[in-house]
């Protein structure tokens, strides 16, 4: 993004095909520490695809992708600066929202597992719901775990793909204040949604994708919010 | 740190983690018991139809007894294998996992560890039961036949939980399983049952220990091949 920042995520004509289908298209971009970069774009754009190899859920056909300064898929030490919210919650449902978000601090070696549990609970303000079966609460109490279970180890990388998907207004708010507490603590945050207002509230730079590719970005600051809305919408209406 | 240090540290870290999936897999099946509860009744049922369809003068206790229990133990473990990658799917929970600092191979041993303690229980149930339908005298032999099956048990799971992380993600997972596994369960199922049929005949633990090494070997080379090969198993 400058020259003098440090891109934490950065990929380099980033490719992924399905058969004869290319889903992420000769992607280029950087994400520097301490930023939020908004990813918009059509059902089938590819955006999922892209976080899912940022991940080191899928290999890439072609092209390179790093965090920090190791090349994906990478190992164990890369992954356990990266949090993942998905479409899905990855919760299991027999379980205690309590549980499933111990069970993933254990996973990334956090040692006070219990009060970072706690903590992330809190911060998602589902703390009084803690010790219920994931599967007793609504989509949207789940989703607000599934953002706890995500964020309890602190990444520095957070993907998110669609992460207000069921979040009441109350949710919503938690998500946005630890989207920005991360981000302000030097988190590179790659945030997928539909929801352009919402996307450049916490975006810094923000990035419409189409067909696998990237059409535009952009930094925030230079975006009129109305202009691009509408060329988002006009985008959306023509691959439907 | 040396290397050998480090070596010792990583297999550790695998170690812990694969028990921390067991414990998450079991504590699931724990409050669920649903596939325990079909393993144990399809167990049941498999021994009571071959109890009636057992002609007493036709064929001996001794003879017919081995090879029912391995019938059972066969198809009511496959019920567990199958659950075991199963829980993972309905909100894509093995994306966590993955995406997680853990080992691939920490997830394999620890869904197979699982997957173990599975078959076991459901053997705890189903050998004396066998034992009761068949008038069997278990007792000088339970500790000696507690072995086989757990030996068994053990290269029974290294391959059906790779199966089940294979078939899992297709649309006739049930059907798969099954078809991939039974012919890698043969060399498992013909030592066991050779073994356990010499000790319910009363012969000496030593007559039996051919099979039992032979058990042992493919114990070792699947426990091995399966956990190498399942990071594979992963590929998009």
């Amino acid at each position: 993004m400058t020259s003098e920042s440090v891109a934490v995520i950065a990929t380099e004509k980033l490719s992924r095909e399905f058969g004869r289908r290319r889903a992420v298209d000769d992607v280029t971009l950087s994400v520097d520490a301490g930023s939020t970069f908004a990813l918009f774009g059509p059902n089938g754009a590819g955006k999922t695809t892209l976080l899912r190899i940022l991940a080191g859920l899928l290999k890439p056909t072609s092209g390179t992708a790093r965090i920090g300064d190791v090349s994906l898929p990478g190992g164990p030490a890369v992954r356990r600066r990266v949090g993942v919210i998905s479409h899905h919650s990855l919760l299991y449902e027999a379980l205690t929202a309590r549980e499933n978000v111990e069970f993933t601090a254990k996973l990334y070696g956090v040692s006070d597992f219990r009060g970072a549990s706690e903590r992330a609970l809190d911060r998602m303000k589902i703390l009084d719901r803690a010790d219920a079966p994931v599967r007793s609460l609504s989509r949207g109490l789940k989703q607000r775990v599934s953002v706890a279970r995500a964020t309890v180890h602190d990444p520095e990388v957070i993907l998110a793909d669609e992460p207000f998907t069921g979040l009441d207004l109350l949710g919503a708010a938690a998500l946005s204040d630890l989207l920005n507490s991360l981000r302000e603590r030097g988190a590179a945050v790659i945030l997928v949604t539909h929801n352009v207002e919402e996307g450049l509230s916490l975006a810094t730079h923000a990035a419409i994708m189409d067909r696998g590719r990237i059409l535009e970005v952009e930094i925030r600051s230079r975006i009129n919010g109305a202009s691009f809305g509408e060329r988002y919408r006009q985008l959306v209406s023509q691959s439907e | 740190m040396s290397d050998t240090a480090s070596w010792s540290r990583k297999v550790s870290e695998v170690f812990r983690d694969a028990w921390l999936i067991a414990r998450k897999d079991l504590a699931i099946e724990f409050r669920t018991r649903s596939a325990f509860l079909s393993a144990v009744v399809f167990a049941l049922l498999g021994i009571v139809i071959f109890y009636f369809a057992w002609d007493a003068s036709a064929v001996s206790a001794i003879d017919l007894a081995p090879g029912v229990l391995w019938v059972i133990f066969t198809f009511s473990g496959m019920l567990g294998m199958h659950r075991s990658f199963g829980v993972e799917q309905p909100d894509r929970g093995i994306d966590g996992l993955l995406a997680s600092p853990v080992a691939r191979e920490s997830i394999f041993l620890g869904k197979a560890f699982a997957n173990l303690v599975f078959v076991v229980a459901v053997q705890t149930v189903a050998i004396p039961s066998v034992a009761l339908f068949y008038g069997l005298p278990l007792g000088p032999v339970t500790l000696p036949l507690a072995g086989i099956a757990l030996l068994a048990a053990i290269g029974l799971v290294s391959v059906g939980t790779l199966f089940s992380a294979m078939a899992v993600n297709t649309r006739l997972a049930e059907l798969l399983l099954p078809m991939l596994s039974l012919p890698f369960f043969v060399p498992i199922v013909i030592p066991a049952a050779q073994a356990t049929a010499k000790l319910m005949s009363g012969r000496p633990v030593g007559d039996a220990a051919p099979w039992l090494k032979l058990l042992l070997a493919f114990d070792l080379v699947f426990v091995v091949a399966c956990t190498l090969a399942y990071p594979f198993t992963l590929e998009e």
